[in-house]
């Protein structure tokens, strides 16, 4: 995974087919993703956006297709390679994920104690650092179960970034906030790719975030079984040639034919 | 043509109580059949609704209205209505149906708006709405049940290898291994589990004694219930008993606290670290496991030996100085050594199982309990069979 060669974009997917037990539940996808990018996968519910998220980190193997990261092909890649290239690589889950057992300190502290070299005073401190970022200082020594569902969310994905990956991906990351503090994620996204240059790969239905953040889309369908659109949000909304996609992105109602109603008729 | 008149009914009492004592008191629900008044009108049958219409009421059924009618021709009239729900729209449903079954003319126009977009799209469900055969024949549910077996004893194997792979590299890597998880593990299995482990060992032997008592005493042999004691508690009912007690208590736990986790993605988390979940969650609790089941079978044959020293004293007038020697002289290292290497090995099982089921749990309330059930069920199976190998395994090298 060769991350200093700049022309390689983040990742690469080729020919993708996903499902469960042998039951195929998106097929064909195909889309890459540049460095830096902060890349949305928007769709109704059940249109297979968490499935796709499950075999792009490895925690499903792809029934077809290819998953590259920095040029570096990781669905049949062995088993220890994977690994070493997860290293690169974070996750933040829909409901945090933390370690029940482990302080909010030590759940950051783990991936850096597993991988790193750093002592254990150093360890600390940049895992404090990693929770500050996130807006929870102070709460170092907190278990999961006393915080609220957004600060869970947040050390997560504080978690995620201990080892300064250079792809993180996010699974419903505004899922059951409050808008204030899903637009503070947000945020916190954009800052993330500035300050680091990471790139950012989110699953999320959220229009309000859809807008603000991503620099490119694809949608999933259910129906179709598969990519529906790829761009722009803010282009595929107005100018999108199926009238899903619009309809999805413009919550029910469609730009282009209430476009057609306003014309004066001839 | 009125089913039943009961307004007449009404003014009567209204007329012979002029004080109107019924006034102050709550309205008398009308029966249920005056909701619905029948009368012919030429060829037609018009049904007249009224009344209030609850669905937590009673409705009048259609056919016991009818009474044996046969009408050509039936019209639904709105008459006066004090309110309505999907009780009403069940007995005009229940109209509809019946006349589309014995072809009679159905007249629903006379119906308000709201109740005809309700009635089309109960039409509309229970006419799509075909109940879907789920049931399999014979020779599909073999092959399925074929498929699931290879499919399950394939993920053992797989599970145990990993175990297998882990244990190597942890060995090699020591300072790899979690050991604060581990001593963690071994406070919660090894001394949480002391008290109850004691008092049932200290039972067993009070049992045994009590009932080898019965059989030695009609030889006059009372001093050879130390031996049977002493023997059976080192050789089997002190691992057998520990064993069973773990795999209740920590067995459970085990697949409790990983199937929670992997409910909460924390599995997953791991994984995309790049962490193998057998390294880090399985490895501190078996080892934890099979180093304290020994250590609490030691306890419990202690324990069992007391009891029936306890016994001997009471009942069959032992001292317990008398009893000890005797003891002693029954059991050596070797009968000591067979019951912990059981232990050990009882202690192993008992935790694969328990994280096994843990890990493969489905991600769900009842899949976390399905999975402690199971993880319950198989470690006790596993023991057994286990001990019987055992049994066979001693018997053969003559320990």
């Amino acid at each position: 995974m060769n991350t200093t060669d700049h022309s390689l974009p983040a990742i690469d997917v080729a020919d993708l087919a996903c499902g469960y037990s042998g039951q195929v539940l998106i097929k064909d996808i195909t889309f890459q993703v540049k460095r830096g990018e902060i890349f949305f996968v928007i769709g109704g519910s059940g249109c297979g956006k968490s499935t796709l998220l499950r075999h792009l980190v490895g925690l499903n193997a792809p029934i077809a297709g290819t998953v590259k990261f920095f040029g570096e092909c990781f669905n049949t890649a062995t088993s220890d390679r994977q690994r070493e290239m997860l290293k690169r690589i974070g996750v933040l889950y829909q409901g945090g994920a933390l370690w029940s057992s482990l302080s909010l300190l030590e759940n950051v502290m783990l991936p850096l104690e597993e991988y790193t070299p750093l002592d254990a005073a150093e360890r600390a401190e940049l895992a404090c650092m990693k929770l500050a970022q996130v807006g929870l200082s102070g709460y170092d020594s907190y278990y999961p179960s006393e915080i609220s569902g957004g600060m869970k969310k947040r050390a997560g994905l504080a978690r995620a970034l201990a080892l300064d990956p250079a792809i993180v991906f996010f699974d419903e990351p505004s899922a059951g906030l409050d808008p204030l503090t899903s637009r503070r994620l947000d945020e916190l996204i954009v800052n993330l790719r500035d300050l680091l240059g990471m790139t950012c790969v989110v699953v999320s239905h959220e229009l309000a975030s859809i807008f603000a953040i991503a620099d490119r889309v694809i949608m999933l369908d259910k129906q179709a079984k598969g990519i529906i659109a790829e761009g722009d949000p803010r282009v595929l909304l107005t100018e999108s040639k199926d009238a899903r996609v619009r309809e999805f992105l413009g919550r029910g109602e469609d730009a282009q034919t209430a476009a057609r109603q306003n014309q004066p008729s001839p | 043509m009125r089913l039943r008149a009961n307004d007449t009914k009404f003014s009567f009492l209204h007329a012979v109580c002029p004080l109107n004592l019924f006034a102050m008191s709550e309205p008398i629900p009308p029966p249920p059949e005056t909701r619905v008044l029948l009368r012919t009108q030429g060829e037609w049958l018009l049904v007249e609704l009224q009344g209030a219409w609850r669905i937590i009421e009673t409705r009048p059924s259609w056919l016991a209205l009818l009474a044996g009618r046969e009408p050509a021709q039936v019209k639904l009239v709105w008459g006066r209505l004090d309110d309505w729900d999907s009780a009403l729209l069940l007995f005009v449903f229940e109209v509809r149906q019946w006349c589309h079954a014995k072809k009679v003319i159905c007249d629903l126009s006379a119906l308000p708006e709201a109740l005809q977009k309700l009635l089309r799209q109960l039409v509309v469900v229970n006419e799509t709405a075909m109940p879907s055969d789920r049931s399999r024949d014979f020779l599909t549910m073999v092959g399925l049940a074929a498929q699931d077996l290879w499919a399950k004893t394939k993920d053992i194997a797989t599970f145990v290898g990993e175990c297998v792979i882990s244990a190597t590299n942890l060995a090699k890597r020591p300072h790899k291994f979690r050991w604060r998880d581990c001593l963690d593990e071994m406070q919660q299995c090894g001394a949480m589990a002391l008290p109850i482990v004691g008092l049932i060992s200290l039972l067993v032997g009070v049992i045994m004694a009590y009932q080898s008592a019965v059989l030695m005493r009609q030889f006059g042999a009372d001093i050879y219930v130390a031996d049977a004691v002493g023997l059976v508690m080192v050789r089997e009912m002190g691992a057998m008993m520990t064993a069973i007690i773990l795999a209740g208590r920590t067995g459970a736990a085990f697949a409790a606290t990983l199937g929670n986790m992997k409910a909460g993605e924390e599995i997953d988390a791991l994984q995309t670290l790049g962490i193998r979940p057998v390294d880090f969650l399985v490895m501190p609790r078996i080892v934890a496991l099979g180093v304290m089941m020994p250590l609490l079978a030691l306890y419990s044959n202690a324990l069992g030996i007391f009891g029936g020293m306890l016994v001997s004293r009471g009942v069959l007038d032992i001292p317990p100085a008398a009893y000890w020697v005797q003891t002693l002289t029954a059991i050596d290292l070797s009968d000591i050594s067979t019951g912990l290497i059981k232990a050990s090995a009882f202690g192993v099982l008992v935790g694969l199982a328990g994280c096994h089921r843990g890990l493969r749990a489905e991600r769900s309330a009842a899949g976390v309990g399905r999975a402690t059930t199971s993880a319950v069920v198989t470690g006790l199976l596993l023991i057994i069979v286990s001990d019987a190998i055992f049994a066979v395994m001693f018997n053969i090298l003559g320990w």
